[in-house]
């Protein structure tokens, strides 16, 4: 089952390659500055690389289709947005692959009748204006500076041809390292936990974890996807917007890199935190947008006349499309698969005012008497308990309070999770404190979090340090995964 | 690789360049050998002949290996056909001074003293014109914002020599004692000389096209 579970991912894999790569290596390639051929095996190589090697520290976070609560559900997810990029992808426009997933998601939230973080949406609608906007901004600045440059240093025709063209293959590797290292997780991050690899050593030399190994898969379908389908998108970002000069070409992949660095890392803000210095906003970026965006700087640059308005109007259009496809395909193939073959695509989530969530809710100054009707009910699911939280008047925030509180997520500390737990991963003093709550049994997930934290300063969230918060997410997140109790699916 | 790539990267700068050299060399040679010509110093004459006919054939080698590795190693793609078409008018030109000076070689025009000053002052122009295509053409590759100045020059001395080729057919004409067709005769020699310097104004006029077409 596993094998035929894999294959979606292997899909989504492989429509990631067929666009995203594009993002990297179109230019150069619109320019005929880089050989598709050349290109295509750099692409490939440094997205491997990115996958195994930068990829592993996302080998504990599912990705995005982490909230899909069962592999069947996660198959479909992965089918949908795969599907729907390939899609795009025929007809030559670049779009984002994460929110084509982020679309499937939705659909599956509307199938397992779970709620949709709206704060998902309203980010994707913010890409897309947004990401292009700076990343035109940027691009229009950097060429600036490239120009003065030029102008300044009279570089020979061929010499600045020799730069510009290894220029380009420089970010482009880059590119691709990164576009790896990101985006393997959203691929093959479901599929680690069931994965039925074990480590291998390769002469001793080289360790080669199970995640590590489907990553590598992982990438190599992203790697067929490039080599196979990618040039006609490569063809639309370099020459399709409009006529790039190999300058101009080198301007936009450098232009998106540095939006994609500046205003999406973690690293770079955590750096500015701890040396006192402003830090940058983060905002939501893709790399399609991003590029898109890139090129249209240098299009208005040049007032705008050699801007292709028609085929811009319809990578647009494809950018609104793609996430509802996606959605759509999931939310059909989910009610086919769930009702036809009988497979399980979500595991329920019922909600109830436990006496423990009761409990937490008034110790927050919640007005728990507004809730005393609802008290003794189980929701079967969450849209069901928002429902009825919506006519009790509370604000967004307190509504969203309560229902993390009354959440019901059976876990049970078990010694045999304990003993599939990722040992190096947890500090001695991590392990120690889980270890104490051996066949401890929680209704809710945030009674676990909460009894890790009184026993362990480690287990604590700190102020201002998103890093190590993050960390600690995934960390309780990862948990809440080894010790849930799996409940027997009802039709 | 990465040396060696960039040496290849220099080995065509300087192809390049030789090749200009041979085109500007073939003017030098021109205007020599019809000072030679009308000195009446036939064996000078002769040496500038074989010099230019061999300037001329290292002229095409390169040229022709030049090309090839434009197209081999798929440089510049942007401006590779206009490169190309550039290189091969600058060749014409050379072919042309060759050509000018064969002419004189077959015919052995004879041309009176009094026009002799007229037709130094006009290859002069015409070799000037050629000169500061040259000087464009190296612009071009090296420094762009410099091509325009080079290109004005190119304009002044074909108008400067179309001025005189005017001039020295008029006074062919006037000349009574000669017969009609050495008139015709001279009046040819005149004409394919002049010819030299605005075909060097056509290839400037492409050339101004390229440079937008490379602007940034």
């Amino acid at each position: 089952m596993f094998g035929f579970f894999l294959t979606s991912g292997l899909f989504l894999g492989w429509s990631l390659g067929a666009n995203d790569a594009s993002n990297v290596f179109g230019t150069a390639v619109g320019t005929k500055m880089i050989r598709f051929r050349t290109a295509a095996i750099f692409c490939s190589l440094f997205i491997i690389l990115g996958a195994v090697i930068s990829g592993a520290g996302a080998s504990h976070t599912l990705g995005k289709l982490g909230s899909v609560n069962a592999v069947a559900g996660a198959f479909i997810v992965a089918f949908a947005a795969a599907a729907s990029v390939y899609l795009m992808t025929r007809i030559g426009y670049p779009v984002s692959t994460s929110q084509a997933i982020v679309g499937a998601i939705i659909g599956w939230n509307f199938f397992s009748r779970s709620l949709t973080d709206t704060t998902a949406l309203t980010k994707i609608v913010l890409t897309w204006a947004i990401c292009p906007a700076l990343a035109a901004a940027v691009s229009i600045i950097l060429y600036k500076i490239v120009v003065f440059y030029i102008d300044h240093f009279n570089v020979h025709m061929f010499r600045m041809d020799f730069l510009t063209r290894y220029g380009l293959l420089i970010v482009g590797a880059f590119g691709a390292y990164s576009l790896g290292a990101n985006n393997i997780a959203n691929v093959m991050g479901v599929f680690v936990p069931v994965s039925p690899f074990s480590d291998i050593s390769i002469f001793g030399i080289l360790n080669l974890t199970s995640a590590q190994q489907l990553f590598f898969l992982g990438g190599a379908a992203i790697a067929v996807g490039v080599f196979t389908y990618s040039r006609k998108v490569m063809e639309t970002v370099g020459g399709g917007i409009m006529e790039l000069s190999p300058v101009a070409a080198f301007v936009v992949v450098s232009a998106h890199s540095i939006v994609l660095f500046i205003f999406a890392s973690q690293g770079l803000e955590s750096f500015l935190m701890r040396h006192d210095l402003p830090t940058i906003p983060l905002v939501p970026v893709s790399s399609s947008q991003a590029i898109v965006g890139a090129v249209i700087g240098i299009g208005l640059l040049k007032k705008g006349k050699s801007i292709r308005w028609r085929t811009l109007g319809g990578i647009a259009s494809g950018w609104v499309v793609t996430p509802i496809i996606a959605g759509a395909i999931s939310f059909f193939s989910l009610f086919f698969l769930q009702n036809v073959f009988e497979q399980q695509t979500y595991q329920p989530v019922p909600y109830a005012l436990t006496s423990s969530a009761l409990f937490r809710i008034e110790k927050a100054d919640l007005p728990v008497d507004k809730l005393e009707q609802m008290v003794g009910k189980t929701f079967p699911n969450a849209i069901k308990f928002e429902r009825a939280l919506s006519e009790l008047g509370l604000s967004h925030t307190e509504r969203q309070f309560i229902m993390e509180s009354s959440e019901i997520d059976k876990l049970k500390v078990t010694g045999e999770a304990i003993s599939k737990m990722d040992a190096d991963w947890f500090t001695a003093e991590q392990k120690e404190s889980i270890k104490k709550l051996l066949d401890v049994v929680f209704a809710h997930k945030w009674q676990l979090a909460e009894t890790l934290a009184r026993s362990s300063p480690q287990w604590q969230f700190v102020e201002n340090n998103k890093k190590q918060n993050q960390d600690l997410q995934n960390k309780l997140s990862y948990l809440y995964r080894l010790f849930r109790v799996k409940t027997e699916f009802k039709l | 690789m990465e040396f060696r790539i960039l040496k290849r990267r220099l080995d065509i700068e300087k192809q390049i360049d030789d090749f200009l050299d041979r085109v500007s060399e073939s003017g030098l040679l021109f205007k020599h050998g019809i000072d030679d010509y009308l000195k009446g110093n036939m064996s000078v004459f002769e040496e500038k002949m074989t010099h230019i006919y061999d300037t001329e054939h290292q002229g095409d080698e390169l040229r022709r290996l030049i090309e090839e590795q434009l197209y081999i190693q798929t440089l510049i793609p942007e401006s590779r056909g206009d490169v190309l078409e550039l290189l091969e008018n600058m060749d014409a030109l050379l072919d042309r001074f060759k050509g000018a000076l064969y002419r004189f070689d077959i015919e052995q025009p004879e041309i009176y003293p009094e026009f002799h000053e007229d037709f130094r002052e006009l290859v002069n122009c015409v070799v000037e014109a050629v000169e500061a295509m040259v000087r464009s053409s190296r612009s071009f590759f090296k420094e762009i914002s410099a091509v325009a100045d080079h290109m004005h020059k190119v304009s002044y001395w074909e108008t400067e020599s179309d001025k005189i080729s005017t001039r020295l057919q008029r006074a062919i004409f006037k000349k009574n004692e000669l017969e009609l067709s050495q008139k015709i005769q001279l009046r040819d020699f005149v004409m394919h000389v002049d010819k030299i310097a605005d075909r060097a104004e056509d290839v400037s006029d492409k050339l101004s096209i390229y440079v937008i077409k490379r602007s940034l």
